[in-house]
C-alpha cells in the first residue's frame, strides 16, 4: 500500500488532508474532450456516509448531499437513486459486492464514514470502479469544526471528479458577483460572494449598497478582488482585500478607471482609463508593487475590457478602432495589435481561457446577445448560448464551464429586467441557474482554493 | 440620492405634462438658475444615435440654449452625465458614456463656458431614464444630462 501524507495549510482555513491510499493500478479515465458534443452523464452510487455519533451522522449527511449535488451539477455524473441500492453496508473498510452495484448500473461507487471526537471531524472516503471491480481512490481528511464542512465536501467532490475525468476539479471555488435590487433606474448594487454552488449558507455581502459597484474579478492568488466603485460620483477601480475587508483605490488617475483584471501573477492590474480631457479610453497597466503605470494602447477609438492570457504574455481586448466593437490581441507591452474577431456583429467582454487556447466573448447580432468561444486566432467561433441579453462570461478554473448573467426584457411599467447568474458547459449543454438571494450580475470565478 | 430621485420624478412629470407645448414659462415655483429651471425652460439633455457620440442638430440647439442659460447664471456649476442604452456591454458603455459627456463638455467649453464650472461622469447603462426594452426607451436613454451641482 502506497502511503501519502499531504498537508494543506491555508492562512484562512486549516484543512488537513490525509490521502492514505492511491491505487497504482492502471485505470481508464472517462474520456472528456471539449470538442465533443453532449456527454452522457456517468452513473455513480454514493452510499450513506456512516457516522459514529449524532454529530458525525449529521456531518455525513451534509457531505453526501454536497458531493452528490456537485457531481450532478457538473453534467458529467448522475447519482443513482438510493432506493435501488442492494448493499447497505459501510464500504470504507469492506470490499463491496460489485455484482450488487453492477446490477443497478452504477459505474462508480463512493462510500464514506465520519468520526467526531475532540472537536474534530474525521472523514474517510473510498471510491470504486464497479465494472473493473477495484478501488481507485481512498482518502482520509479532518476538519476542526463544522464551519468547514462545505469546503470539505467540495474538496472530496474535486478528488472524485479529478480521479474519474482526468481533468482538474472546480468545486472548491467561490463566485464573486454583483447583487442587485430595486427599480431599474435606481438599482442598488452590492459586492457579494458565495461558494460555486450558490449555497445560501456560503453567501455573504461585501459592500453595503451605498455606492454603485460593478465588474468584480478575483486575483489569481485568491487574496483580493478588483472591481469598480462610484465614490462621490467618481468611478474608479478598487482592490478589496478578502481577508481584512479593506478596500484600496488603484492608481491616482484624474478620471474614470474601469474594466480591471489582474495579471496571472496577481502583481499587476490591467484596466481602462478614460482621459477627462479627451474622453479617449485607453488600456493601462499598473504594477501594484512599484505603483508604476504603463499605457498600452494609443488610438482614438475605445479600447477596453482587457484580459490577460494565462502565461501573462498577451492581452485580449475590445476596441471600436475599426468602426464598431471587435476583439483584438496584443503583446502585454501593447505591441503587435491584431484583430481576431471576424464575424458580423458587435463583439465585447473577451476573456482568455485558463487553458490558454480559447477566448470567451459576447456578440450582439440579429438583436440577440450570444456568448461564444473562439480560438485565440479568431477561428472556430462557436455559440455557447444566446438570448435577449447575456453578459460577463467567466471561465471555471478548469476551463470546461462558463458562468455569465442574463437579463430579462423590461417593460415601460418598470416590471421585468431581472438579472440572474447561470452556469453552462462550453459545449452549450447543461445550462443551470445559480441561485442568489437577490438578482445577480457580473459573476467572476475564483481559482481553485 | 433623494434630491436626485426628486429631480428624476419631477423631470418625468414635466415631460409627461408638457408634451405638445414647448414653451413653458417658469411660474412662481421654479427658482431661476436651478435644475428645474434648466429642465423646464432650456432642456437638460441631448440624445444620441446608437453607438454614437456625435451631437445631432437637435442636440446643438439644446446645447446653445444651455450656453445662453449658463452665461446668464454664471454662478452655476454643472456636471455632465453621459449615458448609454442597455444594448452594449457594461464596460464599452462606460467608455461610450464618457465620450458623450465629453463631447458636450467640449461643445460648451468651445462656446466660452469655463472648464472650472464643469465636470463629467459616465454612468454607462447603469441609470436609464426610461425603463423598457424598446427602441423608444433606448433612444431616450442614449443621452447626456446636464445637472446643476452648485
Amino acid at each position: 500500500m502506497l502511503c501519502y501524507f499531504l498537508q494543506i495549510m491555508k492562512k484562512q482555513f486549516s484543512l488537513i488532508l490525509f490521502a492514505i491510499f492511491f491505487s497504482s493500478n492502471v485505470f481508464a479515465a472517462l474520456e472528456v474532450t471539449i470538442s465533443q458534443g453532449k456527454v452522457e452523464p456517468t452513473p455513480i452510487a454514493i452510499t450513506d456516509f456512516f457516522g459514529s455519533s449524532d454529530k458525525a451522522i449529521k456531518g455525513g449527511e451534509t457531505l453526501r448531499e454536497i458531493i452528490s449535488n456537485n457531481l450532478s451539477n457538473s453534467g458529467l455524473f448522475y447519482t443513482v437513486d438510493e432506493d435501488l441500492y442492494i448493499q447497505s453496508d459501510n464500504l470504507v473498510d469492506k470490499i463491496p459486492r460489485f455484482e450488487d452495484w453492477k446490477i443497478i448500473k452504477a459505474q462508480f461507487l463512493l462510500s464514506g464514514d465520519v468520526k467526531y471526537s475532540n472537536n474534530t471531524y474525521t472523514v474517510r472516503i473510498r471510491l470504486y470502479d464497479v465494472f473493473a471491480g477495484q478501488e481507485i481512490k481512498a482518502v482520509k481528511m479532518s476538519i476542526p469544526n463544522l464551519e468547514l464542512i462545505r469546503r470539505l465536501g467540495h474538496k472530496i467532490s474535486d478528488l472524485v471528479y479529478e480521479r474519474i475525468t482526468g481533468e482538474r476539479g472546480y468545486f472548491d471555488t467561490r463566485i464573486v458577483y454583483i447583487s442587485e435590487v430595486g427599480p431599474l433606474n435606481q438599482r442598488v448594487k452590492r459586492l457579494a460572494i458565495m461558494d460555486q454552488d450558490g449555497h445560501p449558507n456560503s453567501h455573504q455581502f461585501l459592500t453595503n449598497g451605498k455606492n454603485l459597484v460593478l465588474t468584480p474579478r478575483f486575483a489569481p492568488n485568491n487574496q483580493t478582488i478588483t472591481y469598480m466603485e462610484y465614490e462621490n460620483n467618481i468611478p474608479r477601480v478598487y482592490i478589496y482585500n478578502l481577508k481584512t475587508g479593506v478596500r484600496e483605490i488603484v492608481g491616482d488617475f484624474p478620471g474614470m478607471t474601469f474594466a480591471p483584471r489582474f495579471s496571472p501573477d496577481s502583481q499587476k492590474i490591467v484596466m481602462s482609463f478614460s482621459d477627462p480631457k479627451t474622453a479617449n479610453t485607453e488600456i493601462y497597466l499598473m504594477d501594484l508593487n512599484t505603483r508604476t503605470i504603463e499605457r498600452l494602447t494609443n488610438d482614438p477609438g475605445i479600447d477596453t475590457s482587457p484580459s490577460f492570457s494565462p502565461d501573462g504574455k498577451k492581452i485580449v481586448f475590445n476596441s471600436d478602432r475599426a468602426g464598431y466593437p471587435q476583439l483584438y490581441i496584443m503583446d502585454a507591452n501593447g505591441k503587435n495589435i491584431k484583430r481576431i474577431s471576424r464575424g458580423k456583429g458587435v463583439y465585447g467582454n473577451p476573456v482568455w481561457s485558463p487553458r490558454g487556447d480559447q477566448i470567451a466573448f459576447t456578440k450582439l447580432t440579429q438583436k440577440l446577445f450570444h456568448i461564444g468561444i473562439m480560438d485565440i486566432t479568431g477561428l472556430n467561433e462557436r455559440v455557447v448560448v444566446k438570448d435577449f441579453s447575456l453578459e460577463s462570461p467567466a471561465w471555471s478554473p478548469n476551463g470546461r464551464y462558463l458562468i455569465y448573467h442574463r437579463q430579462n426584457r423590461s417593460k415601460e411599467d418598470g416590471t421585468g429586467g431581472q438579472t440572474s447568474i447561470h452556469f453552462i458547459d462550453i459545449t452549450g449543454f447543461n445550462e443551470r441557474k445559480i441561485q442568489t438571494p437577490r438578482d445577480g450580475s457580473d459573476p467572476a470565478w475564483s481559482p481553485l482554493l | 440620492m433623494l434630491k436626485k430621485l426628486f429631480i428624476i420624478i419631477f423631470s418625468g412629470l414635466i415631460l409627461t405634462s408638457c408634451a405638445g407645448q414647448k414653451n413653458v414659462t417658469g411660474g412662481g415655483s421654479i427658482a431661476a438658475g436651478s435644475q428645474e429651471d434648466l429642465i423646464v425652460n432650456v432642456g437638460d439633455r441631448v440624445f444620441f444615435e446608437y453607438d454614437s457620440f456625435e451631437i445631432t442638430v437637435d442636440g446643438q440647439s439644446t446645447l446653445d440654449a444651455q450656453i445662453a442659460w449658463l452665461n446668464q447664471y454664471s454662478e452655476v456649476d454643472i456636471t455632465i452625465e453621459g449615458h448609454a442604452d442597455e444594448r452594449g456591454t457594461r464596460e464599452y458603455n462606460l467608455a461610450l458614456g464618457a465620450k458623450r459627456a465629453n463631447t458636450v463638455y467640449n461643445y460648451l467649453m468651445d462656446a466660452g463656458i469655463a472648464n472650472t464650472r464643469m465636470n463629467t461622469v459616465s454612468f454607462g447603462k447603469e441609470r436609464p431614464e426610461v425603463v423598457g426594452s424598446t427602441d423608444s426607451a433606448w433612444s431616450q436613454n442614449r443621452r447626456s444630462v446636464t445637472t446643476v451641482t452648485k
